[in-house]
């Protein structure tokens, strides 16, 4: 037995060193790199588009790199366009429902996980099964919710349904965190007579602050990429962030590939910029959000 | 210990805010659409009960069976395409250097908004200047086709950009979840002689099959439930060719004023979704939680 284990152990050793091996890895990293092109590249050639005149665009090769870099686009589209007042819209707005949504999560999983209560499990339940709901079958009643209370048209409308929706997967990753935390320091806490609002803000939301930056992340590239709910509930121009405010822009620029590159750029930089500094948050977020389902 | 934890009051203080809002904007509005499908009403004015008229119509709608069918191709393709993400995570799992980065860029489309990749997939297909037609006159295509207003063409045009959107998302799910099983196996499955596709076959797999479960509810029910692509993107368009059951009741309640009509669609796609992740789910129950 131990004689033909390890004879198939060599066997595999020179298996792997064989070169037919080598050009199968090498194959596999040809298709693993051209799966990686097919994804990158379409952003970098919007961005040497977003620096092309309209002369550029429309008569020479799209995959020519611009000639004279057109910062004037990104002017055009912050100024001109009105983007730079969508941008910062989108900022505040997805900053305050973050922010809501999660100290609300924290409450509750606080709640469901540390404290004693009969209906906690299904208190769980409503917020797991409400991951499953699409947003399209809630959208007119809501609107028409919005519309008796005075609020369509008004940014508390999109920061309330953000935080709502935003719940259920916030609870979710913040659920497997609380499960694994130790519970001696909190446990103590109670005994030297601590009060239980002390316990969560200055034990538990300390403890928790990893998985909280994590939820957090995640929740601001759902808020700022979020259409529907803006696109339907927000009509002036005042209050509309970037998703909506650059297809306004980009139907009265029909034409002008460079400005319309500029805003497109304009809105994704955030996010890219926080993938670079967070890349690995957003991973675990993305698993942890998922995964447990 | 157990009196203070077990405070009403505060664990009333505690849960109520998030138990308001998702009671008053996530349950109590699917309910209420299936209640506003049984009215006739333009959105402002009254309300006018009608019974199962909408719903009726609705079956007699060959517009709201094309939407369906399309959204259903849309579900079915976004399945097919997930056996795709699974071999490129079982291969990036096998220690392959670099697997981290690749992953990473995989991911970044995902990112993303909708909207943004929507209007930049349109630069992509479009006929004159887009990127993809370029690229096929250099290899001597002739008669590039039109694609988004092909309406042969359109759905599986969106669906690119769709694979181009979500695969980083479902390539990291399955990281994830490979990176969970226990190396012990692996190797245990090695030293009997498995080569590295027996692994990934008789091995892994199997341990993934609860993860592979959710992605596949997540795909569907993620399909169903699409939108914000296709509305800039076509609007529909050409002539219906793209339209799917979101964009469909949001054209009836908001363009037409058929709020009635396009409660009626959309509590049809609340009653889709539910079916389908229960009918899923009770499909692959099989293979129960494995346990090592």
């Amino acid at each position: 037995m131990t004689k033909s284990n390890s004879s198939l152990k060599t066997k595999n050793k020179s298996y792997n060193n064989s070169l037919g091996n080598r050009i199968g890895l090498g194959l596999l990293y040809l298709v693993l790199g051209a799966v990686a092109l097919f994804q990158i590249y379409p952003l970098v050639w919007l961005f040497f588009f977003s620096l092309k005149t309209n002369a550029e665009v429309f008569g020479t090769s799209p995959f020519a790199l611009p000639k004279d870099p057109q910062w004037g686009n990104y002017l055009k589209a912050w100024v001109d366009g009105g983007v730079g007042a969508y941008f910062f819209n989108s900022v505040w707005v997805t900053v305050t429902a973050v922010i809501l949504t999660v100290l609300f999560a924290s409450f509750v999983t606080f709640a469901i996980t540390r404290m004693d209560w009969k209906l906690n499990k299904l208190v769980l339940g409503l917020f797991m099964v409400g991951l499953m709901v699409p947003i399209h079958s809630a959208l007119i009643p809501l609107f028409s919710f919005f519309l008796d209370l005075n609020l369509i048209d008004h940014p508390l409308s999109i920061i309330l349904t953000y935080t709502a929706y935003n719940l259920p997967i916030t609870i979710m990753i913040l659920l497997g965190f609380y499960y694994t935390l130790p519970r001696e320091v909190e446990e103590a806490a109670v005994m030297d007579g601590c009060s239980v609002h002390r316990i969560f803000f200055q034990i538990t939301l300390p403890m928790t602050m990893p998985v909280i930056s994590t939820t957090a992340i995640i929740n601001m590239i759902y808020n700022w990429n979020e259409f529907v709910f803006v696109n339907t509930f927000i009509s002036s121009d005042k209050y509309k962030t970037l998703t909506v405010g650059i297809q306004n822009f980009i139907g009265q620029y029909l034409t002008d590939w460079g400005a319309i590159g500029a805003t497109l750029m304009i809105s994704i930089i955030p996010v890219l910029i926080a993938f670079f500094i967070l890349s690995n948050r957003i991973v675990d977020g993305i698993a942890a959000g998922s995964v447990k389902g | 210990m157990k009196q203070v934890m077990s405070n009403k009051l505060i664990i009333a203080m505690y849960t109520l805010p998030a138990l308001i809002l998702i009671l008053a904007l996530v349950y109590v509005p699917i309910v209420m659409t299936g209640y506003y499908g049984l009215m006739e009403w333009d959105g402002i004015g009254a309300k006018t009960f009608i019974g199962l008229e909408n719903y009726i119509g609705l079956m007699q709608d060959a517009k709201f069976w094309d939407s369906a069918y399309h959204s259903f191709l849309l579900a079915a393709f976004s399945t097919l395409s997930l056996v795709g993400y699974l071999v490129i995570s079982l291969v990036l799992a096998n220690k392959l250097k670099g697997s981290e980065l690749l992953r990473k860029i995989y991911l970044i489309p995902m990112l993303l908004s909708s909207v943004a990749i929507a209007q930049l997939w349109l630069k992509i297909y479009d006929p004159n200047n887009g990127m993809l037609n370029s690229l096929l006159e250099i290899f001597g295509v002739e008669n590039t086709p039109t694609w988004l207003a092909d309406p042969k063409l359109v759905l599986i045009s969106i669906f690119i950009a769709i694979i181009w959107q979500y695969a980083g998302f479902y390539i990291i799910i399955y990281s994830a979840a490979l990176k969970g099983i226990p190396e012990s196996l692996v190797e245990a499955a090695r030293i009997d002689g498995a080569n590295p596709i027996q692994i990934a076959y008789k091995v892994k797999l199997p341990l993934i099959a609860g993860v592979i479960k959710v992605t596949i509810v997540l795909a569907i029910v993620g399909s169903l439930k699409y939108f914000d692509l296709i509305y800039v993107m076509t609007g529909g368009g050409p002539n219906g060719a793209s339209e799917v059951l979101a964009s469909y009741m949001y054209k009836e309640a908001f363009a037409s004023y058929n709020f009635g009509y396009g409660s009626a669609v959309g509590f049809a796609l609340l009653v889709i979704c539910l079916i389908i992740t229960w009918l899923v789910r009770k499909l692959t129950a099989s293979n129960e939680e494995i346990q090592y």
